[in-house]
């Protein structure tokens, strides 16, 4: 298989997620959200959100309660560390079973 | 009189995907995201030789939802000054154009393109990530590395030079708009790109980039160590418009306050710093009194 | 309209008359008044064109290179040491495939500085991917621009036109100026395959892995390799696009004739003598002179260097009993580049034959040396006689 029929003859990207793979294979720990310290949540409302401005990697999502892609979430703490309510902490990757890593 | 962007009313359209090859906890990602979006759909970006050129991707996966040409290390400003000059003879004045280099790309070997181009009066934003050293290429000096940090290629004595200051540079053009930002503080580079992107000429933009592997601390810390250079008075936030000079957001708090964290405890809070010594350490904190002073002067 | 003016003017006619959008310039000896032609012209309005005083020639190639991958026509122009400062971007444009016309007015290089005419500069750039024209008139000048745009266009290749600094930039001849009605007939408005546009968002240029990769849509995108291969597989089949580019140019203008070669009495010749550029026109006067001795010799200039016409000059010097090489220009260390291509296109193509010619290399004109006419006369006739030496032979030198 061949890319002779390929449509460009330059280096020409076109954009999407995962260049550099799925990222998040690079977590040594995960961030785990708990909702009842969690301001936007406990007030059902719009608020807070530190964790998806700061998040360097676009995987937690401005929604009640945020959302985390473990897909590509790296584990680097910032979200964990800003929070204000340390409603996340960060977890060894290691506790989670074979099993739920399967999940994501 | 501007109002301050908050994170409720920050846009909430993506300009980045997930899944990039920058380092866990890359200050710039952080930077580079909310700066898209204060930049917004119609924009062309040009981006040299950098961690950027890394962040968004390899042929043929772009990790960045708008257009963007890869130039040569010297030729940033150069670049954007011909798809100015494109658009201009077609008639898209809606298109902005927005260049993103590093601190090597910009203090040193892109430091003639683009005072070419500020002289021409390029219609452009030029912003400047600077994260202290060539970090893709593992982490050598630059012009702005600080003095005493330790890098790849100052591995026992340090950078034994001053850190270059390149916003004074780019002031010296008389630009309509020149301002520091920093990472640690996104909502204020999002409104600085918003106030001075329909003014007239290059407006220089320089943003400072915690970097974990380079500075040498937990990736988690990093707005933290952000936030302790501007606390410390050692990085100051500002803005220069029309050649008048003003501190900024926290830096213009500081000026409230009159208290400033010991510089010591940004040094202690990176590995780089570890071979200052308390002699140097004192000189750096005499320093940062002395041009603190002149703030508190000129605010009374 | 005829008219008589210089070299520059006549290749700042020609970027007139492609209504190019964006030049770039920086000034460097002898191309200085092609530009500031231009700029007259932008600043009278006679062209609809932004002109950009940039602050280096590196910078000058830069802003073409974004300009036309945003969707403009545009130009830049430079000699010498200017166009060795942009060999970065040289090496650039031809990679990322942009359409871009540049003349090189050819001047040495330093160091030493030199102002003066050799084709050191061009020739040095030979490797780069970018197609190479040489000039022998006035009137070569400003139609090769306007066949350059529409060759570049055509095949996505960068091109140079060359033409020699003083001895043809600064010298005035007559020249037929064309029509804008036939050159707008000639050259379609420029629409590229692709132009950064927020609407189709792209990342043009960035890292490109030794190896294929799945691209976002599924299909497996070439790799670096590929890449450069299709540039160099194209600039071979630009052969026949500039084959093409002649005979359109013909039809509509009414002139033209071999695109890759430039023959003078070379039909009956038992020796040819071969140059790029003015040189060519110079030994007609030689050709001549030897003619009435007897002699059969005769003179071929060779238009296209690159791609290089392997096959159209082993067909003009099939049988020829030797080849006389002259050029300005060497790959140091070895002997003239014009020399080493033509060696390798005659051993390519004719032998075993029996029909190989030899090949004598003269290099002429370094700096600028003053080139007699008597000194190719007398250098010709002996090659016609025997092969004078192996290694090539530096006329006028005074060691």
């Amino acid at each position: 298989m061949g890319t002779r029929n390929y449509r460009r003859k330059t280096s020409h990207s076109e954009h999407g997620p995962g260049d550099g793979g799925r990222t998040g294979s690079w977590r040594v720990e995960r961030p785990v959200l708990n909702k009842s310290l969690c301001i936007p949540c406990k007030r059902n409302t719009e608020a807070c959100f530190i964790c998806w401005l700061l998040c360097p990697d676009v995987v937690i999502s401005r929604t009640i309660p945020p959302k985390i892609d473990l897909e590509y979430c790296k584990g680097c703490g910032i979200c964990a560390e800003e929070c204000p309510t340390k409603a996340i902490t960060m977890v060894d990757e290691a506790q989670f079973s074979e099993e739920e890593k399967e999940k994501e | 009189m501007q109002a301050k962007t908050t994170i409720l009313n920050l846009p909430t359209e993506e300009f980045v995907h997930p899944g990039t090859r920058a380092c866990t906890g890359c200050g710039l990602a952080i930077a580079y995201r909310v700066g898209l979006k204060a930049l917004g759909k119609d924009t062309i970006l040009v981006v040299p030789p950098s961690c950027l050129t890394v962040l968004q991707g390899l042929f043929p996966i772009a990790s960045t939802k708008l257009p963007c040409l890869n130039v040569t290390f010297a030729s940033t400003a150069a670049a954007a000054s011909g798809i100015l000059a494109t658009l201009k003879s077609q008639g898209k004045d809606n298109i902005k154009v927005a260049a993103w280099a590093g601190d090597g790309g910009t203090s040193d070997i892109g430091l003639q393109a683009l005072s070419g181009a500020a002289e021409r009066g390029e219609n452009f934003i030029y912003l400047c990530y600077d994260n202290e050293g060539y970090m893709n290429t593992g982490v050598q000096r630059s012009g702005t590395t600080p003095m005493g940090a330790v890098t790849a290629n100052t591995p026992f004595k340090g950078k034994l030079q001053q850190k270059k200051d390149v916003p004074a540079i780019m002031a010296a053009h008389n630009l309509s708009y020149v301002a520091a930002c920093s990472a640690a503080y996104p909502l204020d580079l999002f409104d600085k790109i918003r106030k001075c992107m329909d003014m007239p000429g290059t407006k220089y933009i320089h943003i400072h980039i915690p970097c974990p592997p380079g500075w040498g601390y937990e990736a988690r810390y990093g707005i933290k160590v952000g936030r302790l250079a501007v606390e410390t008075g050692y990085y100051d936030l500002y803005e220069i418009v029309n050649g008048e000079f003003k501190l900024t957001a926290a830096s213009e708090k500081l000026v409230e306050k009159r208290k400033l964290i010991p510089v010591r405890e940004y040094f202690r809070s990176q590995s780089r710093f570890r071979i200052l010594t308390d002699a140097q350490i004192a000189a750096i904190q005499n320093q940062i009194d002395a041009k603190w002073a002149n703030y508190y002067k000129k605010d009374e | 309209m005829h008219i008589i003016e210089n070299g520059n003017v006549a290749a700042a006619l020609g970027v007139r008359l492609c209504h190019v959008n964006v030049i770039a310039a920086y000034p460097i000896t002898p191309q200085t008044p092609l530009t500031e032609k231009l700029s007259e012209y932008v600043e009278a309005g006679e062209m609809q064109a932004e002109y950009i005083p940039v602050e280096s020639e590196h910078s000058a190639l830069a802003v073409c290179i974004a300009a036309s991958s945003a969707g403009a026509r545009s130009f830049t122009a430079t000699s010498s040491n200017g166009l060795l400062y942009m060999h970065e971007q040289v090496q650039w444009a031809a990679g990322a495939r942009l359409s871009l016309v540049m003349c090189v007015v050819n001047r040495a290089v330093g160091a030493p500085w030199n102002v003066w005419n050799d084709q050191q500069d061009s020739i040095s750039q030979r490797d780069t991917g970018w197609i190479q024209i040489y000039c022998c008139d006035h009137q070569q000048i400003i139609d090769s621009v306007i066949k350059a745009y529409w060759l570049a266009e055509k095949v996505s290749i960068p091109i140079m036109v060359c033409y020699d600094g003083y001895i043809l930039s600064h010298t005035y001849m007559p020249f037929e100026v064309p029509e804008q009605e036939k050159v707008d007939k000639f050259l379609p408005p420029f629409r590229p395959d692709y132009a950064l546009n927020p609407e189709e968002p792209a990342n043009l240029n960035t890292v490109t892995l030794p190896d294929v990769r799945m691209d976002v849509r599924g299909e497996l995108a070439h790799g670096y390799m590929e890449i450069r291969y299709l540039l160099h597989e194209e600039m071979r089949t630009s052969l026949t696009a500039a084959a093409e580019a002649e005979k359109r140019f013909a039809d509509i203008f009414g002139r033209g004739g071999d695109p890759y070669v430039e023959p003078y009495l070379c039909d009956d010749a038992e020796y040819i003598a071969v140059g790029l550029g003015s040189l060519t026109y110079q030994l007609r006067v030689s050709v001549d002179t030897l003619r009435k001795e007897g002699i059969k010799v005769g003179v071929m200039g060779v238009r296209f260097y690159r791609p290089f016409p392997d096959e159209a000059v082993a067909k003009a010097l099939k049988g020829k009993k030797g080849v006389i090489v002259y050029e300005k220009a060497l790959s140091y260390g070895y002997e003239g580049a014009l020399a080493s291509d033509l060696k390798s296109a005659l051993y390519e193509h004719l032998a075993g034959t029996g029909k190989l010619p030899f090949v004598q290399n003269f290099i002429a004109g370094i700096g600028g040396r003053d080139i007699k006419t008597d000194d190719l006369t007398q250098t010709l006739r002996a090659a016609t006689k025997n092969r004078v030496s192996k290694e090539p032979v530096w006329i006028g030198l005074k060691l």
